[in-house]
């Protein structure tokens, strides 16, 4: 299991990639469309560089679950 | 036993013409609305779409390909007597048999061409190209009228909401034949029908035929005739980032790198979808990209056609100029390759 804080590290510098958001914005309780901006297609190409730079897989049922940074983490954590 | 004569290989084939066909209704992102719930602020950051093109009740697939036939016939400067195949891409050609193709050649004077319809969706102009190239390299042709055109709109249900907002109508056409060089480089093609579903009809016909309307009648809102509808993303995330491996084939295949290419030709499916393709095959700035998703929206298989006739009248010194492009959708499907553009 991948250590979680450097899975949000590794999130984080992805979302500022996609979208300018700061890497310290992304915080684990912030949800990805309400508080970050991010829209549905933004949160695809996260999904896409996330599992490519984590090695997991992320079906799309899923991703409709991943409200928030945390749970993200917590998703990538438990599939690594 | 005698030994078959068979005809001359062509070392090359090119295109020699490129000819399109709009039609005149605009449809705007706030007409979409009144069908819809949704927003031109929704459809224009998600899509890049802020109106589609649409022909009226007046105009059939087949008005748009005759147009952009008997103009790409026009541009090639190749007499019709010398255009020895025609294939139709659509899926909005409204019977199953005879084709479309037939009737074409019939009406711009190519009879007594070979000609078949194709059903490769949006992938279908390149899958077009791709054989017509074949056909004239293996001289089972001189020249080959290829035409991408698409009705959308008589196959779709405007208070759906998941692919009708997207889509509009019109027509491209080529005309293929040999040349001294090189001018199509290899077809990259291929399916995925484990995703059959991700992009298809609400019913089959044979579903209409066999439904009890008594005792099943038509309920309220219910449309009968079968019309489109897709998986939104799971077909965004296969276009912009599986098709970017297929288009990176198509430049190794054809011994190019991004730097060599003049344009960029993606299907028009989604303007986000071509920005990460972009991003990803690394192009660099000079290489100028087909946006035409803008003001046409998703056209199916005349949505190349449309985008580089474009581009050629925006930016005429890229006649001669390498151009990348790439047909994906319904099937799932695809198809790319590297062109000399006319
Ligand atoms: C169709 C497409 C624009 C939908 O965008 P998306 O972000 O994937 O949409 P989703 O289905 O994930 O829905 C995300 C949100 O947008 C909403 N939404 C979906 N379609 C909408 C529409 N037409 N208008 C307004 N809102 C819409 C959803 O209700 C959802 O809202 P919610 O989060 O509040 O529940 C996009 O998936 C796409 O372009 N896919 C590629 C399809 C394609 O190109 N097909 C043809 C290939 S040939």
């Amino acid at each position: 299991m991948a250590d979680k804080n450097e899975i949000l590290a590794g999130l984080a510098e992805i979302v500022n990639e996609e979208t300018g958001v700061e890497t310290s914005d992304v915080q684990l309780e912030k949800s990805f469309t309400e508080d970050l901006d991010i829209d549905s297609i933004s949160m695809m190409t996260i999904v896409v560089n996330a599992e490519e730079k984590f090695g997991v897989t992320i079906p799309d049922e899923e991703v409709k679950n991943l409200t928030t940074v945390g749970e993200a983490v917590d998703f990538i954590a438990n599939a690594s | 036993m005698v030994t078959l004569n068979t005809r001359p290989l062509q070392k090359f084939s090119k295109i020699l013409g490129l000819g399109t066909a709009r039609p005149d209704v605009v449809v705007t992102n706030d007409d979409v609305c009144e069908w819809i719930d949704s927003s031109d602020e929704w459809i224009r950051t998600r899509t890049g779409i802020s109106t589609r093109h649409r022909a009226d009740s007046e105009t059939s697939a087949m008005d748009l390909a005759i147009a952009a036939a008997r103009d790409a016939l026009q541009r090639s400067a190749v007499p019709p007597e010398e255009i020895d195949g025609v294939i139709v891409s659509t899926i909005s050609h409204p019977y199953a048999t005879p084709s479309l193709a037939a009737k074409l050649a019939h009406e711009i004077g190519v009879s007594p061409a070979a000609a078949y319809d194709i059903s490769a969706a949006c992938a279908g102009y390149c899958y077009g190209v791709g054989q017509a190239d074949a056909l004239v390299r293996a001289g089972a042709a001189r020249n080959v009228l290829v035409v991408g055109v698409e009705k959308l709109s008589d196959f779709i249900d405007n208070s759906e909401r998941s692919i009708s907002f997207l889509l509009g109508d019109g027509a491209g056409a080529v005309v293929v034949g040999p040349s001294e060089e090189a001018g199509i480089g290899p077809t990259v093609w291929g399916s995925d029908g484990s995703k059959w579903e991700t992009i298809n009809m609400t019913h089959s016909l044979l579903e209409v035929r066999n439904r009890d309307w008594i005792s099943d009648p038509v309920r309220e809102d219910e449309k009968v005739w079968p019309t489109l509808y897709q998986d939104g993303p799971t077909v965004f995330r296969w276009a912009a980032w599986e098709m970017a491996k297929v288009a990176q084939q198509a430049l190794d295949e054809a011994g190019v790198s991004a730097e060599d290419l003049g344009a960029f030709v993606p299907h028009q499916a989604n303007m986000r979808i071509i920005d990460q393709l972009v991003k990803t095959l690394k192009l660099p700035d000079h290489v100028v990209v087909g946006r035409d998703i803008a003001d046409a929206g998703n056209t199916s298989a005349a949505s190349v056609p449309l985008a580089a006739r474009r581009l050629l009248d925006e930016h005429p010194e890229l006649s001669g100029r390498l151009a990348l492009q790439i047909g994906f959708g319904a099937g799932l499907v695809y198809a790319a390759q590297v062109v000399v553009l006319p």
